[in-house]
């Protein structure tokens, strides 16, 4: 029986997790608000679904809280909580009917079974498997199950909803609808929602926020534009795709623009905050941002050969080795081959400043 | 990792006659033939030409014959049960992994392979009115005469619970901890207490291997032989049918009565067998839809 | 809160199962030291004489050696048998596989008491009952699929590209087999040697039902010598006991380096 508690105004964390000696998640600290899509993002290890597993209290964190509208739910065990939860291998009960599962958790309250009964329709009617009430598990596709899972979980009105990694077993026609899918429930319903995946482009669709992790520590939380083009460290860039790098030394800082230099190299990119001149750093970019040709107003640009052609359909990835052996990724639809002399364009715009690790 | 072609046909080669050959037809051999035999012979009556049911007849008229049957049902049903009900709430208790859980199943190995005769003579002293229970007991001032615990059939069920619960336990143990832990957890989120998950969602998923467990454990009971010797009153209040039968066979050397109540042994484990398994499928005709494993 | 109480009456219950082995055993090692033994905590006097006493009186140089070559025998024997069914069955799909399988189950589930009794009526009415023979063919009726099972999973967990890859360098049948498969197979090979040498020596129904003068095994002479007529103190049977099972308890030990103690039960998922 669910906590008929309030609707979800705010929920903070601040929760630390401990193996043995090992820290899986390191005061991980975040606020949600009423209606955010909330994605948790990062590689495998990185303590995504850890937190989530504490959230929903399946796990207990080793020191923190957690506090929804102010208020302590981290001392109450999971079936307290009111929050509805999907897993990755979506786990509908194997002996009981489509129906049976969803309205399973409706069967623990007082509702009465007409009642029980409209919502179950109502839900299996959401997410388009009216007539497969009678049906089991066992004889349902990926995608169907996972939207039993979903309607399951929906049925209870939960004031928080849980997504682990729900599209990973799926092919990845089937996971492009199904996130648009998800979203849109998302937006219909109101509803506030923490989803963990591995996958950037499943991270940058859906979410209100991205909060990046990596070995337990918070990397960066911010929207998916601030994550895609201005990512604040190494890890973070390289995660969402740059994926050239360029350790530098500051030679110069002005009006949010940096100057620095690697090797023979001078770059310029936007500079935030916290850099000083003479300092080390990191100057990175993405393959399809580098322009080809000739200089294209106060880009940068570096003459260099053209070494590995892949050709992608419509562009084409290259390598590129610059006078003092550095080579470079760049993405362009232009025609290359290899051998060619090239003049590689920065774009300031397209250069982003981290900290050196 | 199995590499397996797809043509049936092909695949049963010479090579694999040759394989099979030595240990079918020792199966064969030793074990279904022996069978059909016995069957054959439980129709000879000594000094007796052509088929006849005499020794079925005799078993069954004489009290201190079939009266084995009972007394075996009611040493194998109690036992089985309590075997069943304990080793199922050790194993889902412990299903997640327990402290010290490598040293623990060692120990419980020991039962088993120790053998049921070191087992039983252990019983003897431990359990026995001199034995260390009572001296503790009556030394501690909580009772005054000792508890009999042996030579009877109390003995004969410490016997058999102490060989047949380490094997249901750690068979239990290994059936529960396949099943998908996802499946209890979003129970949980749905709003399910620890007993509700238990009673709606794991006991019909531990259903089929309860069924077998409850039929390995009771056939094994049935055919209890030493411990009812050397625990029981094998001449009276014990006498299970294995003692009857063997009996007849090597005290008595009448093999074709002793087969024939080889065969009423079988027959009862079989019937309980049917029974298991009807029951089984009246429980829940669901569970066999794709059950929820790792 | 309620599930800590009831972790905390599982782990008293095994607790307890421990406790009762442990004093069981323990019970039994005490009196093969104690020189006489009535109604105390502890013997009041020890002495080690039970065990030169039941060496001799019981013959056990003679049983120790009927009981270690029956079991050698046993394992040999049903490795030999089982190792290229085994093979075959973890290999191959055909029609029958699976009534044969089933086949091979029967002989480990159905009780031995239930099939031992037809089965040393044959054996006696051709002659081999009460002999080492007939004890060795009795024990080997569940010993060889009991090896089969075993065997298996290390089969299937050789890859058959292994054996593709060897054929197509050249190598015939037998060197596969001589030069890939046994190798590979050794951790497989020990394992079910080791867990069929301990189910032979402490195996009892079969053993006894077929178990005559001169070929008793251990545990069956150690029955048989609690029944019989005639002065038999009981601390004598005790120390045979402590022999049988130091014997038991060193090959456990061994095994277990090799094998878990989960892989030593019936499993039900197969």
């Amino acid at each position: 029986m669910q906590a008929p508690g309030d609707q979800l105004t705010s929920l903070q964390l601040g929760i630390t997790k401990r193996y043995g000696n090992k820290t899986v998640l390191d005061n991980l600290q975040l606020e949600i608000r009423k209606g955010e899509f909330v994605t948790f993002l990062g590689p495998s290890g990185c303590g995504k679904s850890t937190a989530l597993s504490i959230v929903a209290g399946l796990i207990p964190a080793s020191e923190g809280e957690i506090r929804l509208n102010g208020e302590r739910v981290d001392n109450l065990p999971p079936e307290k909580r009111g929050f509805g939860m999907v897993f990755q291998n979506y786990a509908l009960f194997p002996h009981m009917t489509v129906y049976d599962n969803v309205a399973f958790g409706l069967t623990l309250t007082s509702i009465s079974k007409a009642e029980i009964d409209k919502r179950v329709q109502d839900m299996l009617r959401l997410v388009q498997l009216l007539g497969f009430e009678a049906r089991y598990p066992g004889q349902l596709s990926g995608g169907q199950q996972q939207r039993v899972a979903i309607a399951r979980a929906l049925v209870l009105r939960p004031r928080l909803m849980l997504f682990d990694e729900p599209l990973s077993n799926l092919d990845a026609k089937l996971r492009v609808e199904m996130r648009a899918e998800i979203k849109q429930i998302h937006a219909n319903l109101g509803l506030t929602s923490i989803y963990v995946t591995h996958d950037q482009a499943e991270a940058l669709s859906m979410s209100d926020r991205i909060v990046v992790l990596r070995n337990g520590v918070l990397m960066q939380s911010g929207s998916p534009q601030e994550i895609h083009d201005r990512p604040k460290n190494s890890f973070v860039a390289d995660f969402m795709g740059f994926r050239n790098f360029f350790p530098v030394r500051i030679t110069a800082l002005s009006n949010g623009a940096a100057t620095a230099t690697s090797g023979n190299l001078t770059l310029r990119a936007r500079a935030g905050d916290g850099f000083a001149v003479g300092s080390d750093a990191v100057m990175a970019i993405r393959p399809d941002d580098i322009q080809l040709g000739p200089g294209a107003g106060g880009a940068v640009t570096v003459p260099g050969r053209v070494e590995i052609v892949e050709y992608l359909g419509r562009e084409q990835e290259a390598a590129v080795r610059t006078a003092d052996d550095t080579r470079i990724w760049l993405r362009t639809a232009a025609h290359m081959q290899v051998g060619d002399q090239v003049e590689l364009g920065f774009p300031v715009d397209k250069v982003v400043l981290l900290p050196a690790e | 990792m199995r590499a397996v072609a797809n043509d049936e046909r092909s695949e049963f080669d010479a090579l694999a006659l040759f394989c099979l050959l030595p240990s079918l037809l020792y199966v064969l051999a030793m074990f279904v033939y022996p069978f059909l035999y016995g069957v054959y012979l439980s129709l000879q009556v000594q000094k007796i030409d052509g088929f006849s049911l005499g020794n079925y007849v005799a078993f069954f008229s004489d009290a201190y014959q079939y009266g084995t049957i009972w007394i075996t049902f009611s040493l194998a049903i109690p036992t089985t049960i309590i075997v069943l009900v304990l080793s199922l709430c050790l194993a889902y208790g412990m299903r997640r992994g327990f402290f010290m859980e490598r040293t623990i199943t060692t120990i419980l190995i020991m039962p088993i392979s120790l053998g049921v005769i070191l087992l039983s003579e252990g019983i003897l002293g431990f359990y026995g009115s001199q034995g260390w229970l009572n001296q503790m007991l009556i030394a501690s001032g909580l009772i005054s005469e000792p508890f009999i615990l042996t030579h009877n059939y109390i003995g004969v069920m410490l016997a058999l619970f102490m060989q047949q619960f380490p094997f249901c336990f750690l068979m239990l143990l290994g059936y529960i901890s396949g099943i998908d832990p996802s499946l209890e957890s979003s129970a949980r989120m749905l709003g399910a207490t620890p007993s509700v998950v238990f009673r709606r969602v794991m006991l019909p998923l531990i259903a089929p291997g309860l069924a077998i467990a409850f039929a390995l454990v009771f056939v094994m009971s049935f055919a209890v032989f030493p411990s009812a010797v050397m625990l029981g009153q094998p001449a009276g209040a014990t006498r299970t049918i294995s003692i009857a039968a063997y009996q007849k066979a090597f005290e008595q050397y009448d093999m074709p009565a002793a087969s024939a109540i080889a065969v009423v042994m079988g027959l009862c484990q079989l019937a309980a067998l049917v029974l298991i398994i009807l029951f089984r499928r009246r429980l829940s005709p669901a569970a066999t839809m794709g059950v929820g494993k790792r | 809160m309620r599930g800590r109480m009831w972790r905390l009456a599982l782990y008293l219950f095994i607790l307890g199962f421990i406790l009762n082995m442990l004093g069981i055993v323990t019970h039994v090692v005490v009196s093969s030291f104690a020189k006489s033994w009535f109604g105390s905590p502890l013997p009041p006097k020890f002495t080690t004489a039970w065990f030169s006493y039941a060496w001799t009186n019981f013959d056990l140089g003679q049983v120790l050696g009927v009981t270690l070559f029956i079991a050698v025998a046993v394992v040999v024997l049903a490795l030999a048998i089982g190792f290229p069914a085994a093979y075959i069955l973890a290999r191959r799909n055909f029609r029958y596989k699976s009534a044969i399988l089933l086949l091979y189950f029967l002989p480990l589930v159905i009780p031995q008491m239930t099939y031992g009794i037809p089965l040393a009526t044959t054996l006696y009415r051709y002659g081999v009952g009460g002999s080492v023979a007939g004890v060795i063919l009795a024990v080997l009726v569940p010993m060889v699929p009991l090896a089969v099972f075993i065997l298996m999973p290390f089969f299937e967990q050789i890859s058959l590209n292994l054996e593709w890859s060897a054929q197509v360098l050249g190598a015939s049948r037998a060197q596969i087999f001589r030069r890939i498969l046994l190798p590979l197979m050794v951790p497989g090979i020990l394992t079910a040697g080791l867990l069929i040498l301990v189910n032979t020596i402490s195996n009892f129904e079969l053993a006894f039902l077929l178990g005559g003068g001169g070929s008793q095994t251990l545990v069956v002479a150690l029955f048989y010598n609690m029944f019989a007529g005639g002065v038999r103190p009981v601390y004598s049977i005790d120390a045979m006991a402590v022999m049988y099972m130091v014997m038991v308890m060193a090959l456990l030990l061994v095994s277990l380096r090799f094998v878990r103690p989960t892989q030593m039960v019936f499993r039900l998922d197969r």
